[in-house]
């Protein structure tokens, strides 16, 4: 993959493809039940085709119903997550920033949490109210994250940036246990929103995130060649011609749009956009024409084993997948961050 | 080309730049000096849309505050003292994006003619060796050179520099005035530099402003707007009895 070309070829492709696909394969094999590969190609064929589950379809009601939206779900959020915090760590010129890092994670869930606990709604539409409130208040959170660190700190460094998105996190955690504690039983617990499950997802969650990751993606993608500029100074991005304000505001739109999308189907699963884009970025190189697209590959590689193993490592107990993204996200963070430290 | 009426601009209560104005014709070399705080960088910040502005800058009739960013960069590009990388670009990639104004399209695919401007741009500054390079590998000269050949490449009527060679070492200071010199020569271009280095000013410039407090002291040819009379008023010192004292520390050197 290391070729001098700026975009990958279909070979490229085709092989992120394929990874991408078997490890959803295994993903949708591997559980507390363990279904056999060919197993999994006859059920999910028989459902399409409206066949009736003859006996030794058994293994049918776990695959069709519940792994398969789940897997879906899971390699949706992974890619859409990770693409969020490729398009961010661009445009801060930052490798450290993902929404979790910078709090915007933390805003969507608020917007989501007051959405369910005082029934904003949308008729005909469920679902359609809490997600709104998401993506509204995620965008709202970045505009104050990057304002406060700019007036902060003008030239927008490292280190003020992620402090300041750390604080805004905080502070928004504790408004949201705030509302639970006054909503109670109809809101899902604070751990959902902190650390994330998408346990419980169905089709109609699947498609959503396949639609919201067509379009914010495209939105996304279309910008490769301004989020070079921007990575590479915002100044510099100017002095080239880039429309800095007309092209942040798109980013800025779409990535929030996605994950406040994410969140409000999958909770806040943290530091995923912070580990892919980076492991990324060692094999593929800074160029987001090839970043990009690789990114939401890895990004759905990535979340589907760490959904595999939250469900998997202490069976049948199942752990929330933020627990295992942290974990290894934590770890990440500190070794970027001592890195970028002995660059400068 | 270029003519400058009136800019004034103000950072909350204070006014950093008041009714500056100046125009540049074709080949010249305009070094605008003056004392730290004069608001050098300010005019350069105003000429690059950065900030607000009162007053008017036209490019050859044109107001530039109406131009899309890409059809400013077209016609002014800018050169910053220092660069803070991040990622592992390499050079060409860093020169390419240079292009990008002339990219038609939404994925922007490059065009043959951008590769020869690309590779023009990497042959000129001495870069061609290190295309493939990560800019994080490169000494300050490299760097400053990589983003110089980034500006030929993006092909502008006039280029705008912000003191480009404060952090480098005399060989890359001269490495980079003598590139410009040569690029100036290549027909309907000019070259505005902010410059803290008077000496400098004098050396290489066709046309120079002082500035002090936000206005313009005096303008004209070097020799007389950076002149011992004006200089004394701005910096309160006796500058050209200093500076030769500091020529004169070379009196003694031999040329061996």
């Amino acid at each position: 993959m290391a070729s001098k070309s700026e975009k990958f070829s279909t070979a490229e492709y085709a092989v992120m493809l394929l990874v991408t696909i078997t490890v959803f394969v295994l993903c949708i094999c591997l559980g507390s039940v363990t279904v056999p590969v060919s197993d999994v190609f006859r059920n999910i064929w028989g459902s399409v085709t409206g066949k009736a589950a003859s006996p030794e379809d058994v293994s049918r009601a776990i695959i069709v119903s519940v792994r398969l939206p789940r897997v879906l779900c899971v390699s949706f959020t992974g890619a859409a997550l990770s693409l969020c915090g490729a398009a961010m760590q661009g445009i801060l010129r930052n490798p450290l920033a993902d929404g979790s890092t910078l709090g915007v994670s933390s805003g969507a869930s608020l917007g989501a949490v007051l959405a369910i606990a005082f029934g904003a709604q949308i008729p005909w539409f469920s679902g359609a109210g809490t997600m709104l409130m998401a993506m509204l208040f995620a965008f709202l959170s970045l505009i104050v994250i990057l304002s406060l660190a700019r007036k902060l700190d003008h030239s927008l460094s490292t280190n003020t940036i992620i402090l300041t998105g750390i604080v805004f996190s905080m502070f928004i955690n504790s408004i949201i246990s705030l509302v639970i504690a006054f909503a109670g039983d109809r809101v899902k617990t604070i751990t959902f929103w902190t650390m994330g499950s998408l346990a419980n997802t169905v089709y109609s969650n699947a498609l959503t995130l396949l639609i919201a990751l067509f379009i914010c993606g495209i939105m996304i993608l279309s910008k490769a060649r301004e989020l070079n500029a921007f990575a590479i100074g915002e100044d510099n991005a100017r002095s080239v011609g880039v429309d800095v304000k007309r092209v942040k505001l798109i980013l800025l739109i779409a990535v929030s749009a996605l994950i406040g999308i994410c969140v409000s189907i999958g909770g806040t699963i943290g530091f995923v956009g912070l580990v892919t884009p980076h492991m990324t970025r060692m094999i593929v190189g800074p160029n987001h024409k090839k970043l990009l697209p690789a990114s939401m590959f890895f990004g759905a590689v990535f979340l589907m084993l760490a959904d595999l193993l939250s469900r998997t490592l202490l069976s049948p107990v199942e752990l929330p997948v933020g627990v295992v993204t942290s974990f290894i996200g934590a770890i990440m963070f500190i070794y970027i961050f001592c890195k970028t430290r002995k660059v400068q | 080309m270029l003519d400058v009426k009136g800019i004034t601009v103000d950072y909350g209560q204070k006014r950093i730049l008041d009714d500056v104005s100046f125009s540049l014709k074709a080949g010249h070399w305009l070094m605008i000096a003056g004392p730290n705080g004069a608001g050098k960088s300010t005019i350069i910040k105003a000429l690059s849309q950065g900030c607000p502005y009162a007053g008017k800058i036209l490019f050859e009739g044109v107001n530039t505050f109406k131009l899309k960013p890409a059809e400013l960069a077209h016609r002014l590009g800018f050169l910053s003292q220092s660069h803070e990388v991040t990622y592992s670009f390499t050079v060409r990639e860093v020169v390419a994006l240079g292009r990008y104004a002339y990219s038609a399209g939404l994925f922007g695919f490059s065009s043959a003619e951008d590769t020869a401007k690309i590779d023009a741009a990497l042959q000129a500054t001495g870069l061609s060796e290190l295309a493939d390079r990560s800019v994080l590998t490169l000494s300050g000269g490299e760097l400053q050179r990589t983003f110089l050949a980034q500006l030929f490449a993006q092909d502008p009527k006039i280029i705008v520099l912000d003191e480009p060679t404060n952090n480098l070492d005399l060989v890359y200071q001269k490495q980079i005035f003598e590139l410009i010199g040569q690029w100036i020569k290549g027909g309907d271009r000019a070259v505005i530099s902010v410059v803290h280095d008077l000496s400098l000013a004098r050396l290489y410039g066709t046309d120079a402003i002082l500035l002090d407090h936000g206005k313009i002291v005096a303008k004209g040819t070097p020799d007389d707007a950076i002149s011992g009379k004006h200089l004394n008023s701005v910096y309160s010192m006796d500058v050209v009895g200093y500076m030769r004292t500091i020529l004169s520390a070379w009196e003694n050197v031999k040329n061996r």
